[in-house]
């Protein structure tokens, strides 16, 4: 029976490399997905690429190629990855440029378009936003981006045309590794049983080292050994949907029932209904079983057909972020903390932040409850708010920065920071209006 | 008993929607949690944060449950302005609980 590996080489857009290349050097693998985009990171990316055309896509774009490249050609791996953000052609470019350098002939590069409809936002104003049930009209005037999550369809278009190298912009995080299987097994689009089974190994594997015991470790409950040289996962599947998930031996972390369950559930609401643009998995049947050392088999996904719409996220211009932050320690810091509080939200009522906050680092800021505590070592204050202007946000910082001179005793270490608030909402967007589009590059 | 002991956790968000499954170390005790961890106790342990309804889904196959718990993140992770935007610590402090 035919089967296939699947690599992860990336949770995030940030995510480490040399556990990829491990994986691509030894792990026997067919295809690696590398997933980048984070809700908000194309939203950044259009403002890239606003100012300078030739940007927008992902900042660590060429340092992973430098070593992807050579690797997918020398062990005849195909890659897919939405590094292309808001600037897929670009990014495409800059591959196919690298590519040429490192004399890897044959080689076909190919970018995903389609999901980036920014410019059709003035035909869909009335669409109701899920998060606000207002109509998207209400942030038309700081809007900067809009996509889509588009599905499998433009990756295994590629695939279908022989490219070898796959970048896309916004495309859903589990579709990346579900493509090459739809391709490789022939998989029909309405076959909806085999499409959640997709969709469930995608999931396990979009966040790389999340199911490698990476962001699992506790000790001392929870022992995970070598967690410094994490390996990242492959999966191996067969054309049934059936499969097991490990990784290369020898590397760090861990992979057992728990880690997979801790993964299958993340970001996860009703287990028996997981929307994508290819299908609404049912993950609420799964189950795991350790087959050997790292090695879990996973059974029982499947799915129901999918929506006729897809999901667009919308990034606006939501204000400006203003914090300041500032340390007490020694004898009655926390007295002196609380003190600087009262002072903080006398100085700053006048100014009408949004959402200020006042938090106590060490004690308070991450409770989702009441904390009862008498005194701390050291303590460190944040004040955080949004305000419409970054000159109104910047208040904040400064009266921070004034309680050295104006406040309490014995304040120490103060810092202040102003960033403008780039936030994301979504509307449902009818699939009919969205054209997918393959663009290629021969080497 | 503290819920630690006998289950790990983990969050995720979407949005201003946090979810947190609870997971146990051995499949016995998923009756305990199944009991005692209701919806209604998650959404009051963690109250001061979390303003929307907490509905639960239930895994016994995988010794698991999973909370999602709505306005649970100060608007989400575009826009909170909490030094733990995403609600990550969340998972933490839900493995508090005393059962």
């Amino acid at each position: 029976m035919k089967t296939i590996r699947i690599g992860s080489g990336a949770g995030y857009g940030g995510d480490r490399l040399e556990p990829a290349l491990t994986l691509m050097e030894q792990g026997n693998l067919d295809y690696i997905c590398f997933e980048c985009l984070a809700e908000r990171t194309i939203a950044l990316a259009q403002k890239e690429k606003k100012a300078n055309p030739n940007k927008g896509y992902n900042h660590l774009l060429e340092y992973r190629m430098e070593k992807v490249l050579p690797l997918a050609y020398e062990h005849k791996i195909k890659v897919i990855t939405n590094m292309g953000a808001a600037n897929p052609i670009e990014a495409m470019e800059v591959i196919a440029t690298m590519a040429n350098q490192q004399k890897l002939k044959g080689l076909k590069i190919a970018a995903v378009l389609g999901d980036d409809v920014l410019e059709n936002v003035k035909e869909a104003l009335h669409l109701k936003i899920l998060e606000t049930g207002q109509p998207l009209s209400s942030i038309s005037d700081s809007m900067i981006s809009a996509n889509a999550y588009l599905g499998v369809e433009g990756i295994v278009e590629a695939l279908n045309n022989g490219a070898d190298i796959i970048v896309t912009g916004r495309v859903a995080d589990p579709s990346l590794f579900l493509a090459p299987m739809v391709f490789e097994f022939n998989w029909q689009l309405t076959d909806t049983d085999k499409l959640g089974k997709g969709t469930m190994i995608g999931h396990l594997l979009e966040c790389a080292a999340q199911v490698c015991g990476g962001y699992f470790a506790d000790p001392p409950k929870k022992i995970v050994p070598d967690l410094a040289n994490i390996g990242f996962p492959f999966v191996e599947v067969n054309e049934h949907g059936y499969g097991f998930i490990s990784k290369v031996k020898d590397t760090g972390g861990l992979i057992n029932t728990a880690t997979c369950t801790e993964q299958l559930l993340y970001e996860i609401h009703d287990p028996s209904k997981y929307f994508t643009p290819d299908v609404v998995a049912d993950f609420s049947k799964v189950t795991f079983d350790e087959i050997d050392t790292d090695t879990v088999q996973f059974k029982n996904a499947s799915g129901h057909p999918a929506t006729n719409t897809y999901k667009v996220s919308v990034g606006y211009v939501n204000g400006f972020f203003g914090e300041g932050q500032i340390s007490y320690g020694g004898a009655n810091a926390l007295a002196r903390a609380n003190l600087a509080i009262d002072i903080m939200k006398q100085r700053l009522a006048v100014y009408g932040f949004e959402d200020l906050r006042f938090d106590l680092i060490g004690v308070n800021s991450l409770a989702p409850f009441n904390v009862e505590v008498m005194e701390v070592p050291e303590v460190r204050l944040s004040v955080s708010g949004r305000a419409a202007t970054a000159e109104l946000a910047r208040h904040i910082g400064r009266e921070v920065e004034a309680l050295y001179t104006n406040g309490p005793a014995g304040g120490g270490g103060a810092s202040q920071k102003v960033e403008e608030v780039i936030s994301v909402l979504s509307v449902l967007w009818s699939k009919s209006d969205i054209k997918i589009e393959v663009v290629y590059t021969n080497i | 008993m503290k819920l630690w002991e006998i289950a790990h956790a983990r969050s995720g968000d979407k949005g201003n929607i946090s979810n947190l499954s609870l997971i146990v170390y051995n499949p016995e005790d998923y009756k305990i949690i199944q009991e005692k961890v209701t919806p209604e106790r998650v959404k009051q342990w963690l109250s001061k944060q979390v303003k929307g309804d907490v509905k639960r889904y239930e895994l016994p196959q995988l010794g698991a449950l999973n909370f999602v718990l709505k306005e649970a993140l100060f608007g989400g992770v575009t826009s909170s302005t909490a030094l733990d935007k995403h609600g990550k610590s969340l998972s933490s402090y839900l493995l508090e609980m005393e059962i």
